[in-house]
């Protein structure tokens, strides 16, 4: 459960532990789970079935794998490529930016913890699609940014409807995502474990290195989840900062059902989940791992 | 807690009431092109009427289609353009309306009725609501020589100047009249010329837009546009830099029309708004308020501003339509190649 | 010092990266022209059309219905399965919290078109019950996720002390349990009601012609040029949210001093 880090949960293992894992001590409280096994089963594992039928059967309802093999086609392909490439990078500026801010935020005289979360949460209450639109207003070549280029006789910033416009509109739009985490587990960390580090000898970099980075990896790996999934499928992103010119794979899925392919779009859809859980996989290998390290 | 409590009671409530509340009362639903009416003529007819309204937009016939037909949502009232009605009447997802409740059909031109025949035989299914061409707007101020061909779009010295239009079969049409065929081609090394014209012009495109077009060409984004001439007396409105053109190459003339699909469930309701919009007062509000050429001759007879009634851009002349193609549809398999080669365009 | 300074000049610069396109959005509503790339200089106007356009106010109804709406069931559905799956032995607890992390973990673009595709499967019409659906199933996760850690801090023999004394299962629960974990079930309702207030994409595939929310509003609008009034309102919305913040921050501070003294 490394989602669940975003909402502070997960403490490091280093921390003490409150009353341990043992059930509540309510008695027959099975019950209380049924709406729910009775919802997700409805609305998220039933959908999902349909979303296979249909990624692998043609409009005569004739069994196929045409429909999944569709990914192989070059331009969809090079979609999806280009879409990793373009989440990969922002991702690891995301992490760039947000690791160090977290680290101020922790050190930061403000006790208010839930004040700093409301600060980076609350850009999303104006529309994400407005602040992405605001974004075209600032890059374009009669924006804001090249305005004042053009009045101090700056060459022009020529980024809109290019992959960079796209990168930024995503580090802008999932950076908060990236942030929370890692600041919630910060926040957790045991000061007599750091200061055990410095009264051992251990110098600032070390106890960087060796004690917080790896305690704070936890929030790490949610965070570059909660980055790389929602920019690998963006579709919106690279609508309207990419002028319709690079079409990533959140783009092909999109038009297929816009245009009527339901089976070829989820054929799609459904190498998309498949590589997204293969990549989360991955990453839990190494969250355990750490997680085994920091038992002792 | 017994505030959250209490306000979370309220809530359900008002959920409830909602749910409820909305469900009874005549409608029709109408689905058509963004930004294709004026919203006040809507208000005038749920005024007369006693029908609300439920309206909803598309951005190309391309994307309307599958929703009609997959039946996911039955709408009363649709706007298509001429090759996408020729589609739905083929695939039999239309109805044929009752005209004698459309008697304002008379107002409609008759040459426009002759030429919807093309896609609509004997006028049976649909009403011509909108006409136009594509064009080339450009901006006046951005560019040193006059315009009168398609090559500009084509040509390095813009780079970056373009905006494209993103619409399979319009981009195709620009290609292929440069190519000097026809805008219907189904001819496979035609359309493979026209295909690496549009990769060769993949560079210079700065975007690829429909509806956006306009508030780019306004705000001074872009030196040339891909454009439908409706869009050209609200644009030079709001910057009287741009100007429009029909290339000389030729291009293309369409028609939009209201149609009612079968699966409707409120035909009367339909055929009750088609008739509403052909009244020539409304006519002439909608041509006011999005500026597309009207068919009505009803509606042209009230225009007061002689300069627009005489426009050759809203109203071109038989010279500039001689050089003009309708769209024909050409069939499913030759629009999955169209959609094909525009992928590969695109996915440079 | 010099440290210091860098510090705080980092955390002014993402501030500013964050909060620019806020600020270019609020200036826009007060831009006396219908077009977002020319200066027209300064008006009201907006703030007073807004008002009177009904699409927009009933974009804004929908939305803020349906993320109520969809917080509070979540909120129920959610504390009610987090309090089932403490108390679960570790297969089934394992299984629970894996299908939890679904909807969070899937593309969005996926879970909407899938739920599109039961919808359509099963006949139903696409409207404001399939988009309040949609919405309660993302947000079922974050309410879990944020009651979890709570209900793992609770004592739990205070429970079985009340039980112990005489008091209904029903009456402990509500006097013992809830008062404990009622953070984590407030925190799960307000991140469920912002990303419910937030989504366009499940929105986009799960809702039919008769609805819109501000998202798909917005969404439909970007083609031809937003209405200024839209960005009155967002501008309204984000103030109002500021304002709101700063007092409870206020309250808080104020709570938290004479215990600091102590």
């Amino acid at each position: 459960m490394k989602i669940s880090n975003v909402l502070n949960t997960k403490a490091p293992k280093a921390t003490i532990k409150k009353s341990g894992m043992s059930s509540l001590g309510i008695r027959n409280t099975r019950w209380l789970s049924f709406p729910y096994i009775l919802w997700m089963v409805g609305f998220i594992i039933i959908p999902l079935i349909v979303i296979l039928y249909y990624g692998m059967t043609t409009n005569d309802k004739q069994f196929t794998l045409e429909n999944i093999s569709s990914i192989l086609n070059p331009i969809n392909l090079r979609a999806l490529l280009f879409a990793l490439r373009l989440s990969l990078i922002s991702t690891v500026i995301c992490l760039i930016l947000a690791y160090p801010l977290a680290m101020i935020l922790n050190k930061s005289k403000m006790k208010s913890n839930s004040f700093i979360v409301m600060i980076i949460i609350l850009p999303m209450w104006m529309n994400f699609l407005l602040r992405t639109i605001a974004w075209q207003n600032i890059l374009e070549r009669t924006g804001i940014i090249n305005t004042v280029l053009k009045f101090f006789n700056l060459p022009m910033l020529n980024i809109i409807n290019t992959p960079s416009a796209i990168v930024l509109g995503m580090v802008y739009n999932f950076l908060p995502f990236m942030v929370l985490p890692i600041y919630n587990v910060l926040i957790k960390i045991d000061k007599d474990i750091v200061n055990a580090a410095r009264d051992l000898g251990a110098n600032s970099r070390q106890t960087l290195f060796k004690i917080i980075l790896p305690l704070s990896l936890p929030g790490v790996i949610s965070g570059i989840t909660m980055v790389f999934v929602p920019s690998l499928t963006t579709f919106v992103i690279s609508n309207i900062l990419g002028g319709s010119k690079i079409v990533l794979i959140g783009n092909v899925i999109e038009q297929q059902f816009r245009i009527g392919n339901w089976h070829t779009g989820s054929g799609l859809s459904l190498v998309l989940m498949i590589f997204i859980l293969i990549s989360m996989a991955i990453l839990s290998k190494y969250d355990k791992e750490s997680e085994g390290s920091n038992l002792w | 807690m017994k505030k959250f409590i209490g306000l979370s009671a309220l809530l359900i409530l008002m959920v409830l009431l909602v749910g409820c509340a909305k469900d009874d009362g005549e409608k029709v639903y109408v689905y058509n092109w963004g930004e294709y009416m004026d919203p006040e003529t809507r208000e005038l007819f749920e005024e007369e009427t006693g029908i609300t309204v439920v309206y909803e937009e598309f951005e190309q016939n391309e994307d309307m289609y599958p929703k009609v037909q997959s039946g996911a949502v039955s709408y009363d009232v649709i706007c298509p353009s001429d090759y996408m009605i020729q589609k739905m009447i083929e695939n039999n997802l239309l109805y044929e309306p009752n005209f004698d409740n459309i008697p304002n059909l008379k107002y409609i031109d008759g040459a426009h009725l002759e030429s919807a025949q093309e896609y609509d035989p004997g006028n049976k299914y649909s009403v011509p609501y909108c006409w136009g061409t594509l064009g080339i707007l450009y901006n006046t101020t951005m560019v040193d020589e006059p315009i009168d061909s398609w090559d500009v779009l084509f040509d390095e010295k813009y780079s970056g100047e373009i905006l494209m239009i993103d619409s399979v079969r319009d981009a195709f049409a620009i290609a292929l009249k440069f190519l000097g065929y026809d805008l219907n081609s189904t001819n496979e090394t035609e359309l493979e010329e026209a295909k690496a014209l549009l990769q060769e012009q993949y560079p210079l495109v700065q975007a690829y837009v429909i509806d956006q077009v306009r508030d780019k060409m306004i705000g001074g984004e872009a030196a040339i546009g891909v454009i439908y001439s409706g869009e050209a007396i609200y644009t030079s409105r709001e910057n009287p830099d741009l100007e429009y053109v029909v290339p000389k190459e030729g291009s293309n003339v369409w028609i939009d029309g209201w149609v009612i699909p079968k699966n409707s469930k409120n035909k009367e309701n339909a055929e009750a708004f088609i008739n509403f919009m052909c009244r020539p007062d409304i006519a002439l509000m909608n041509f006011d308020y999005i500026t597309y050429s009207t068919p009505n001759s009803g509606a042209w007879d009230l225009i007061e501003d002689e300069d627009i009634k005489n426009s050759p851009v809203a109203f071109p002349s038989d010279e500039i339509l001689d050089r003009t193609t309708a769209f024909r549809y050409l069939g499913e398999d030759m629009e999955s190649v169209y959609i094909q080669k525009w992928n590969e365009v695109k996915g440079e | 010092m010099v440290k210091k300074f860098i510090e705080r000049f980092y955390v002014g610069f993402i501030l500013f990266f964050l909060y620019a396109p806020i600020i270019i959005l609020i200036i826009l509503s007060f831009n006396n022209s219908k077009s977002r790339s020319k200066w027209g200089g300064f008006t009201l106007h907006w703030y007073k059309e807004l008002f009177k356009n009904e699409s927009i106010m009933n974009a804004l109804y929908t939305t803020l219905i349906i993320a109520l709406a969809s917080a509070f069931i979540a909120t129920l559905i959610g504390t009610a399965a987090a309090i089932a799956i403490n108390s679960m032995k570790k297969t089934p607890r394992t299984i629970m919290v894996a299908i939890t992390n679904i909807p969070m973990l899937n593309a969005d673009i996926v879970t909407g078109i899938s739920l599109m595709l039961l919808f359509v499967a099963m006949r139903y019409t696409l409207g404001f019950t399939s988009v309040l659906i949609s919405h309660i199933t993302f947000n079922i996760p974050y309410v879990i996720l944020s009651v979890m850690p709570k209900l793992k801090q609770l004592n739990p023999h205070t429970f079985e002390a009340a039980l112990d004394l005489g008091a209904s299962p029903v009456y402990a629960f509500f006097k013992v349990i809830l008062p404990d974990i009622f953070p984590g079930v407030l925190t799960g309702f307000f991140l469920a009601f912002t990303m419910s207030l937030d989504d366009f994409v499940i929105t986009h595939f799960t809702k039919g012609p008769e609805i819109n929310t501000l998202s798909t509003k917005i969404y439909t609008e970007v083609r031809k040029g937003i209405k200024p009034e839209i960005y009155a309102l967002s501008t309204l919305m984000f103030i109002a949210v500021l304002l709101l913040l700063i007092i409870v921050n206020r309250r808080n501070a104020e709570r938290k001093e004479p215990i600091r003294k102590m």
